[in-house]
């Protein structure tokens, strides 16, 4: 049996790791809040944007433009991960999600918002084209513009073919999703082609459609990306809530633990003071 | 006014629903133009420029200063898209006069790397956003 100063020095660690969990498990819950709203005050522009996206291209058939086209060139992907660990799996999810894509690694380019993911895709020998860490910390939509215009001018100019965004789709507090999503060539579901149809009202452009087509579209990539970058941000934070909720009720676990053998520890030394002692004096008698 | 008259409008940011409402007329400009959009108007989807909305409610009248986005016409429904929309409370009247000077500025300079457009749009939006914050 360890002796009672391993067991309190231990106990006494664990107590201020756990105070060290408790900590930030409040804080990421108030950041949780706060992203959260954010999240949900951004969703209604990023929902509409898909639907007139979506309406837009069944509405208006045949339309040639360069930004519906697969083109040949890399795969682009925009991977959105954090600046900070200590939460969970929620990077190496995400992560996971390039390497298990079933690219290949030299046909894939990254562009990177956040260190964790630049750390473990960096290492893999993965090539990144753009790093873009800071926006996590608070994303704006200028970040997100920013982005966006860097992607597109490399669709543009043909060095990449197909654009994917991997993020963390923030479901609810307790389930967040990791999500490879294809962002360009513009791709419209079938079954949401056939319920658009139901209501077929011919859609006018001022000006041509197409010029329409080619100022939305980056504008439609931008607010995937920035709606991505808050969830991502939102899923951040309940990951770190959960992960440090755990591990501060681990502690718990393993202080009660400590303590019971503590005690008993204690109560073995005492015992056995007790009996040297009246050895001890039955030896004098 | 007639309730029949009335649409449905929305305005929607890319942080927040800016508007939402019943309005008679909603006014601002676009890539082709000034348009003003009543009810039943036929489906259309236009570009935005910057520029002053002006939406017409049962009870008077809201402006707003509209930068960037598009609007999605529907007979019976309107949705704006925009980027950047603020009410007149909202302009910090200083820092669009700054503006103002700042691309004024770029603009005589004439390098030869200005990016023109970017600096006209510049100006535009710092006096969009000083008309409706000086009122």
């Amino acid at each position: 049996m360890a002796s009672m100063r391993d067991i309190k020095r231990r106990k006494g660690s664990i107590q201020s790791t756990q105070q060290i969990t408790k900590a930030m498990k409040l804080v990421s819950t108030v950041k949780l809040q706060k992203a959260k709203t954010h999240a949900e005050l951004a969703k209604p522009y990023f929902n509409h944007m898909y639907e007139t996206m979506t309406s837009i291209l069944s509405k208006s058939s045949n339309i040639d433009h360069p930004y519906l086209k697969a083109q040949e060139g890399k795969k682009a992907i925009i991977v959105i991960t954090s600046n900070r660990g200590l939460a969970g799996g929620y990077n190496s999810n995400v992560s996971k999600l390039v390497t298990e894509s079933g690219f290949d690694k030299d046909d894939v380019v990254l562009y990177i918002i956040g260190k964790k993911g630049r750390e473990f895709l960096g290492k893999r020998g993965y090539e990144i084209a753009g790093d873009y860490s800071e926006a996590i910390n608070e994303p704006l939509y200028s970040d997100a513009v920013e982005i966006g215009k860097q992607v597109l001018e490399d669709f543009a100019e043909g060095k990449i073919g197909e654009i994917y965004l991997a993020y963390t789709v923030f479901k609810n507090t307790v389930s967040h999703i990791p999500t490879l999503m294809k962002v360009m060539p513009v791709e419209v579901k079938e079954q949401e082609e056939e319920a658009k149809e139901e209501t077929p009202i011919p859609m006018n452009y001022e000006p041509e459609e197409e010029e329409v087509l080619s100022m939305i579209i980056p504008k439609y990539v931008t607010s995937l990306i920035y709606g991505a970058l808050v969830e991502a941000l939102a899923s951040e934070n309940g990951a770190r809530m959960q992960a440090m909720d755990s591990a501060t009720s681990n502690a718990e676990e393993m202080i009660q633990d400590l303590s019971l053998k503590y005690n008993r520890a204690r109560q073995g030394s005492i015992t056995q003071e007790l009996t040297e002692i009246i050895a001890g004096a039955e030896a004098i008698s | 006014m007639a309730e029949e008259k009335l649409f449905k409008l929305k305005v929607i940011c890319p942080d927040r629903v800016f508007y939402e409402g019943e309005a008679s007329m909603v006014e601002l400009d676009t890539s082709e133009g000034q348009v003003g959009i009543y009810k039943e108007h036929i489906p259309m989807t236009m570009i935005l420029v910057p520029g002053v909305l002006k939406i017409t409610e049962a009870e008077g009248v809201k402006e707003a200063a509209l930068h960037a986005g598009f609007i999605e016409v529907l007979p019976q429904e309107i949705t704006i898209l925009a980027e950047i929309a603020e009410w007149p409370d909202e302009i910090d009247v200083n820092r669009a006069n700054e503006a103002k000077v700042r691309a004024e500025r770029r603009l005589a300079a004439k390098d030869a790397d200005l990016n023109i457009v970017r600096a006209e749009t510049a100006l535009k939006k710092s006096l969009i956003r000083l008309e409706l914050g000086d009122k």
